[in-house]
């Protein structure tokens, strides 16, 4: 079977910290076989060329988030990219912008997850006693989880980062990742911490350095749409400072029902196990 | 949040913000809103001092529209008006979808992802025409003399 | 210091109200060829003698029509208390919308904290003193306009 290459060219973006004093680009020629994807390729320059290539991959099948790299200009994943799909027989590959360089393509995640985690990506409630030792599951319908679902995709991969304007000059911008998954929890009815976020939302680490400019959403793999979650948000922040947000309670932990009778014949569940 | 961190440098600056490469008509339409923003600002804050001549007499007025309505002039208030054209219908926009009314409900996320940025693009398609019109009368309006 | 997302609920509302009031001030000015709105520009309609009536830039009275920034139709607005009090609101939220904006493209850039508070801080008084100075003269001029005979 013809492929559309024979060989492919892997332009690197390679730095060793103990070695060079700035990154350099080195050229690598790989076979190729039809399917391959970049992260195949790597794989092929590690073996073939040089074992010293560094970078971060695990699942190969895009949901763990480790190999978001600059492939051909673009903030992409390693494993989700076929080479194909670029249409050209040369792969420029660089490590995520916006992110301090560690070593070859391997970036500095740790200011993203950092920022993450000031904004609490977790439920925050006040009856502490129940999550410690839940009795039963939270209430919480099939359109509440609409409202929130998308968000929830996110693999934490960068990509929207590396694309982001902002983050390119602002430091202290949160960035779209962490606002995204603020968002994400702040429209989560199960929630109570909308107010404890807005002590960090409301100030320069905020969304309000967001000027809509789209490419996160274009860079991310899973169809997160960060852009649309900040959108949201500042909505949210807005209607807060004009005093028309409704407060709601979080999701109160659903009942056992009591009115229920077992129709007859139906045996009893079997003991417990656990 | 600004954690130190001991990687090569590798923020995008300024050229981040021209289009680092890629080309998104969204994120053109942000810088230029940048630039004309500024334009108008630079302008806007010349405008009040050379128009507060009409307070002191109808002699300095006129010496006032006198020194700006060179060729030179003209076709700088020209460009501001281009410049307020797309900056506030743009700025409709951005007021519509930095509020979430126009970006759309979250969804299920099914490949091929339809984003918000596809959502609004209507709406940039929309507004783009709009400042384009009210440009065309503005040239006309202004050139017919 | 007001914070972020107070500023930015305000830039917005002041956004919409330049939108409105500057566009009147783009259809008195620039669009006069192809929109005629009287009331926005008096001088521009009827019988003027424009021999009697400063003119604005270089041109001679007695070449074509009363311009929207002739003195006529300047002092016709000015003496307007609606078009005094119109032309100050537009100073105003313009100040607050253009400096704000400013401010946000210099902040992103990443200065020290020193750099950020003095910026803040000199570009609140140059928005004051504009500010301040802008409204006297829509003040002064609508005084000036009403003092004026042909």
């Amino acid at each position: 079977m013809s492929t559309k290459f024979e060989n492919i060219t892997y332009r690197i973006r390679r730095f060793d910290p103990e070695r060079d004093r700035t990154p350099n680009w080195e050229e690598y020629r790989v076979p190729y076989t039809a399917g391959m994807t970049v992260l195949e390729g790597l794989w092929k320059v590690k073996e073939l060329h040089s074992p010293t290539l560094a970078w971060r991959s695990s699942c190969r099948m895009g949901v763990c988030g480790s190999c978001g790299m600059l492939i051909n200009g673009k903030p992409r994943l390693a494993c989700n990219t076929q080479i194909a799909e670029l249409d050209s027989d040369t792969v420029v590959v660089a490590p995520l912008p916006n992110f301090d360089i560690i070593r070859d393509l391997v970036p500095e995640l740790k200011p993203m997850f950092a920022s993450h985690q000031e904004l609490m990506p977790y439920v925050v409630r006040e009856d502490v006693e129940e999550r410690e030792h839940p009795t039963n599951e939270f209430f919480q319908s099939a359109h509440e989880l609409e409202h929130y679902l998308q968000f929830t995709y996110c693999i934490k991969c960068g990509c929207c980062m590396a694309a982001c304007p902002t983050v390119a000059t602002d430091a202290l911008y949160s960035g779209p990742m962490p606002l995204g998954q603020a968002h994400r929890y702040n429209s989560d009815t199960r929630d109570g911490g909308f107010a404890a976020r807005k002590a960090i939302l409301g100030g320069e680490a905020g969304p309000w350095r967001c000027h809509y400019a789209g490419e996160c959403s274009r860079a991310c793999p899973k169809g997160v749409d960060p852009a649309k979650a900040i959108q949201l948000m500042k909505r949210e922040l807005v209607i807060d400072y004009l005093r028309l947000r409704k407060t709601k309670c979080p999701a109160k932990v659903a009942e056992k029902p009591t009115e229920v009778k077992r129709r007859e014949g139906i045996p009893d569940a079997p003991p417990r196990t656990v | 949040m600004a954690l130190k961190s001991k990687g090569f440098p590798n923020r995008l600056g300024i050229w981040g913000w021209l289009g680092g490469g890629r080309w998104g008509a969204e994120r053109y339409l942000y810088t230029l809103h940048r630039l004309t923003g500024l334009g108008l600002l630079a302008y806007f804050l010349l405008h009040i001092v050379v128009t507060s001549a009409r307070a002191f007499s109808d002699a300095a007025w006129s010496r006032a529209m006198s020194q700006v309505s060179g060729p030179f002039f003209k076709f700088g208030e020209y460009l501001v008006f281009l410049a307020f054209c797309f900056h506030a219908i743009n700025g409709i926009r951005l007021g519509l979808v930095e509020l979430g009314i126009a970006v759309g409900k979250p969804i299920e996320p099914v490949y091929p992802y339809r984003t918000s940025v596809d959502v609004q693009r209507p709406l940039a398609l929309a507004a783009l025409a709009t400042a384009f019109v009210l440009a065309v009368i503005g040239t006309i309006s202004m050139w017919s003399d | 210091m007001m914070r972020d997302q107070k500023l930015w609920a305000w830039h917005l509302i002041a956004g919409a109200v330049i939108l409105i009031f500057l566009g009147v001030h783009m259809l008195t000015m620039h669009m006069e060829g192809v929109i005629k709105i009287q009331s926005l520009n008096p001088a521009s309609v009827g019988h003027v003698d424009k021999a009697k009536i400063p003119q604005a830039g270089d041109r001679t009275s007695d070449e074509g029509d009363i311009h929207p920034i002739d003195w006529a139709n300047v002092r016709a607005r000015g003496v307007r208390t609606l078009y005094m009090t119109g032309y100050i609101v537009l100073l105003g939220a313009a100040l607050f919308h253009g400096l704000y904006g400013l401010r946000n493209i210099l902040f992103e850039l990443n200065p020290a904290v020193w750099l950020k508070k003095t910026l803040s801080a000199l570009l609140l008084l140059l928005g004051l003193g504009l500010f301040v100075y802008g409204a006297w003269a829509a003040v002064m001029a609508r005084a000036v306009a009403r003092a004026w005979k042909m």
